[in-house]
């Protein structure tokens, strides 16, 4: 596991170097002027643009500017953002529960319905059911999750009238923000039925942001438990008599998950990309939104600071889920 | 013993004994699995639509009715004979738009696909052969690439270059770019060491036609696979561009787009937003459907 | 009474109109402390026909048999549930590669403990000296470290001991070994020979060992049959069959031994291969290779003879004329 360890930290740095690098680039591959970018002003005078120059560092040379941009993304300092002059980490630090609510409830959504799902299609390989869930997983990732998304709103909201079209909570509600999460304040709050509202507005989006996950969540796991289940070491645990529901859950499952757990790793990375196209369609008020809203506005601070963090996110997020499988594999566990 | 391992599989039969052609064989395999089938014949039909545009629209997608604005389609009541599917919020036929939404999205696939082919390989076939530290540079760059989601690394390209048709496709190869590019070397890696290989240079073959006339068509098979299903993939991000006002701008009718800007009325004209949705994912389901199939076409495990 | 009785066991896969015949009328008997080899050369269908016996092969398998009975039981006329139920405490089996058939991700005292639960039951702490006791009766030093091994951590010789500890672990009475030293150093392969004998000696276990390694079999067995092509060759006790073998395919696999090729130019190996398991000839399915084949043999195929404990399937029988000087094997 040490080695292992290291080797996974070292490979670490080079990704976060190379993100800074990639951002960094960015700012100076925008067709146009560079400081007109960064403080959003057109046709300033001579001594403004001078003025500005300078604040920003962008009279030094090249390598300079980078470990300047650096030394200040490290202690916290991305810029401020044009449209509201707010330092840019303080916006991302407002949004980022939203989406971090919605894309945890969407893993979760997807963990609970994708896993069983690719189980019973392996236990019942080549019938019906293996067939209509790989036909579903199938669908679910050429589906355009917005466009999804559309036709759950129009049947659950439109016809229905289950659940909102927007937003987090509705608008009568207004708990105080403890954690950031709404599931979580409103429940703190102990407003009657504000609870209700928020688990409803996150109902919709969570399920249209979890189904690609799921989707291919449900075909590793099938494929993962078939590849499992053919092992000797099942029939083995068959042939000392134990229980069936024991040698599938206890261990073909177990094996299986170690495969899948890499999968769920990538999946994270993909959840931010859906969530983008979410929060956009929700008006799910998240960094997703928060980022394509700058984009539009020719916010580069944002966009510059805003894909940095959400890379810098997703970097880490990978990390961690490597070394959860890194202690969930017993050979590496156990490796020097 | 793999005979006497039968607990969980049953033995394959004997082969057939008179000889086939490889492509007989492979399509015997293809022909078999239904769904792969059903993709390449929607796949055909959209590729079709995508072609002959100009001729099977019945309108232009542009031109705007404003006397028949949100119109609905044919079998729902006040709708207008003369569009099929109904209109959108500026009076324009739905069913031309999406006609001309399938050129616009299939060649958007296309050029993206191909162009993140040629330099994947490119880069993959050289990375591959000269190792060093020239592989390590590119293979480093690929790793970080794709570390990033590609949605995120798509809008951040866009971001750079401004929201456009052209830039979409940009976005979307660059994307794509790091898988090509990795597949193709662990290809090369693993065969630059065979025998045919090593026979070719002895036979005094140099670098350039090792790589491209040795080498390169044993990879052929995935990426063969890998280029269809990154088909399909290239589509749905550059729709998810489009959706987010990120790629074509208006009024071109890119099926994305199509969608979002129809989303205020939602409740009133559901179908100007649902059925750019719908096209959008058929068209990735046949390929994916077409993709699934050839890979298992052209696996040789499968054949006997 | 007999332990196991076995009448023409047969084994399908595949279509019913071109099936894949695995074992072809196999008859077997075995009583309670017995020992009988199973030989024969990969494709023979030996490994088949154990797991059939134990109901582990996959659904599609078509196993179908006049009698399979253990301790007088009809096995076929029982539920799944009720098969279940025998495997481990009443049949168990050791496996060839002793690391496949242990789970990678749980540790050995867990693997033990967890089927000693299932078989006997009790609180925790009893069930570890159990574990511990099973460890020491497979003769594994230091047996408390070993329990919180995980399996990549043991060596060949250690697992494959840790997957016999597991199948005593119900007090099995008829215990099948499948190639149970074949994927060991030939070091080890002695000590785990010896381990199984003492164990099966020790519980009156009926053992059916299956191997293709004949001397081995010659060790251990007390009787031996030998499969061809999922048919039933030739039974005898040891040592006398293989002393004076009856059919031409023992005297072959006699033969080819290195034992009997000391001092020769070259092995004897036997030219060509087992025919293909969905094209049995209607002939005797030894007789593409059979050194002294006939016209009759290419023409039929040969049925059982002889009594229970020495029988052979061969229309020609060697004599003691045709055989050559071979002796029992060294």
């Amino acid at each position: 596991m040490p080695g292992f360890l290291l080797r996974r930290i070292a490979l670490l740095i080079p990704s976060l170097i190379g993100i800074t690098l990639l951002v960094f680039a960015l700012l100076h591959l925008i067709p146009g002027d560079p400081v007109e970018a960064l403080s959003g002003e057109r046709g300033m005078a001579p001594e403004r643009r001078a003025q500005l120059m300078l604040r920003f560092g962008l009279d030094q040379p090249l390598p300079a500017q980078y470990l300047r941009y650096v030394g200040h993304a490290v202690q916290g300092d991305l810029g401020n953002s044009i449209a509201t002059g707010e330092p840019v980490l303080r916006e991302f630090a407002d949004r980022f529960p939203a989406t971090l609510e919605l894309s945890a409830a969407a893993m979760l959504f997807a963990l609970l319905v994708g896993i069983p799902a690719g189980v019973l299609a392996a236990l019942r390989r080549n019938t019906p059911m293996d067939y209509g869930v790989m036909g579903v997983s199938l669908a679910g990732y050429s589906m355009p999750i917005f466009w999804w998304g559309l036709l759950l709103i129009l049947f659950f909201s439109v016809h229905l009238g289950w659940t909102p079209v927007s937003g987090r909570i509705a608008i009568e509600f207004d708990p105080p923000r403890v954690t950031g999460l709404m599931l979580v304040d409103a429940w703190l709050s102990g407003e009657a039925g504000a609870f209700r509202s928020a688990l409803s507005h996150l109902v919709l989006p969570a399920i249209v942001l979890g189904t690609i996950p799921l989707a291919v969540l449900a075909r590793m796991t099938r494929s993962a438990m078939l590849e499992v289940l053919g092992e000797d070491f099942i029939r083995a645990a068959r042939a000392r008599g134990l229980a069936p529901w024991r040698v599938v859950l206890r261990h073909a499952l177990r094996n299986a998950l170690i495969p899948v757990l890499t999968v769920v790793g990538l999946q994270i990375g993909a959840l931010l990309g859906g969530a983008v196209l979410t929060e956009n369609l929700f008006s799910w008020p998240g960094v997703g939104k928060w980022l394509v809203e700058a984009i539009h506005r020719r916010d580069y601070p944002v966009v510059q600071g805003g894909i940095l963090l959400c890379a810098v996110l997703v970097i880490a997020t990978t990390f961690v889920v490597d070394l959860l499988y890194g202690y969930v594999n017993p050979r590496i566990r156990h490796a020097r | 013993m793999p005979a006497d391992n039968l607990a969980s599989s049953a033995p394959k039969l004997a082969p057939d004994l008179a000889p086939v052609s490889p492509g007989t064989a492979f399509w015997r395999v293809f022909s078999a699995n239904r769904g792969a089938v059903a993709g390449l014949v929607i796949a055909v039909l959209l590729i079709a639509c995508a072609l002959f545009a100009p001729s099977l629209a019945p309108h232009s997608p542009l031109e705007q009715y404003r006397d028949a604005v949100l119109k609905p389609p044919a079998w729902m009541q006040g709708s207008d004979p003369r569009f099929l599917l109904g209109t959108d919020p500026v009076g324009r036929d739905l069913l031309s738009r999406l006609i001309f939404g399938a050129r616009l999205s299939l060649g958007l696939g296309l050029v993206s696909v191909t162009l993140s082919l040629a330099f994947g390989v490119l880069l993959g076939l050289l990375a591959g052969y000269a190792r060093g530290w020239g592989d390590a540079l590119v293979m480093r760059i690929a790793d970080v690439l794709i570390a990033l989601p590609a949605l995120l690394l798509a809008i951040a390209v866009v971001a750079v270059i401004g929201p456009s048709l052209v830039n979409t496709m940009i976005a979307v190869a660059i994307v794509m770019l790091p898988h090509y590019v990795r597949l193709t070397r662990a290809t090369v890696l693993q065969e630059r060491e065979r025998e045919y290989v090593l026979a070719s240079r002895i036979a005094g073959a140099g670098p350039l036609r090792l790589m491209f006339s040795v080498i390169l068509p044993n990879c052929a098979a995935p990426l063969i696979v890998q280029a269809t299903l990154g088909f399909s993939t290239a589509i749905l991000d550059a729709a998810a561009l489009g959706f987010l006002g990120l790629g074509a701008q208006p009024p071109a009718a890119e099926w994305g787009a199509m969608l979002a800007g129809a989303l205020e009325f939602i409740e009133t004209a559901w179908w100007v937003s649902s059925l750019p949705g719908l096209a959008i994912f058929l068209t990735v389901l046949a390929f994916n459907l077409l993709g699934d199939g050839l890979r298992d076409a052209l696996d040789p495990r499968l054949r006997q | 009474m007999s332990l196991l009785e076995v009448r023409n066991l047969t084994v399908q896969f595949g279509p019913r109109e071109r099936p894949v015949i695995a074992v072809e009328g196999l008859d077997l008997e075995l009583d309670a402390g017995e020992v009988l080899g199973l030989v024969g050369e990969s494709g023979s269908g030996k490994s088949v026909a154990s797991l059939a016996l134990m109901g582990l092969l996959a659904p599609q398998a078509r196993v179908s048999a006049d009698v399979m009975r253990y301790d007088g039981r009809d096995l076929q006329a029982l539920s799944a549930r009720e098969r279940r139920a025998l495997l481990g405490r009443e049949i168990a089996m050791v496996f060839q590669d002793p690391h496949a058939s242990l789970d990678p991700c749980f540790s050995v005292g867990d693997q033990l403990m967890e089927t000693l639960a299932a078989h006997h039951g009790g609180p925790r702490a009893k069930l570890r000296e159990q574990a511990l006791d099973l460890l020491r009766q497979v003769e594994i030093p230091d047996p408390e470290a070993r329990l919180k091994a995980y399996p990549h951590q043991l060596s060949g010789g250690m697992s494959q001991r840790v997957g016999i500890a597991l199948a005593i672990a119900g007090n099995a009475r008829l215990l099948i070994a499948d190639e149970p030293t074949t994927a060991l150093d030939v070091t080890v392969q002695a000590q785990i020979v010896a381990l199984l004998l003492r164990l099966q000696r020790e519980r009156g276990m009926g053992l059916i060992l299956i191997s293709h390694d004949l001397a081995l079999v010659s060790q251990l067995a007390h009787r031996v049959l030998v499969l061809y092509a999922g048919q039933e060759m030739e039974q005898g006790p040891v040592p006398a069959l293989f002393e004076a073998p009856r059919h031409p395919y023992t005297e072959a696999l006699l033969r080819a031994l290195p034992e009997h090729n000391r001092g020769a130019a070259r092995l004897q190996a036997l030219p060509g291969n087992v025919p293909a398991a969905d094209a049995r000839p209607a002939a005797c399915l030894f007789s593409p290779r059979c050194p002294h084949a006939q016209a009759r043999c290419h023409a039929e195929r040969p049925a059982l003879e002889g009594p229970g404990d020495a029988r052979v399937r061969c229309f020609f029988p060697l004599a003691d004329a045709q055989r050559h000087p071979l002796g029992a094997p060294a």
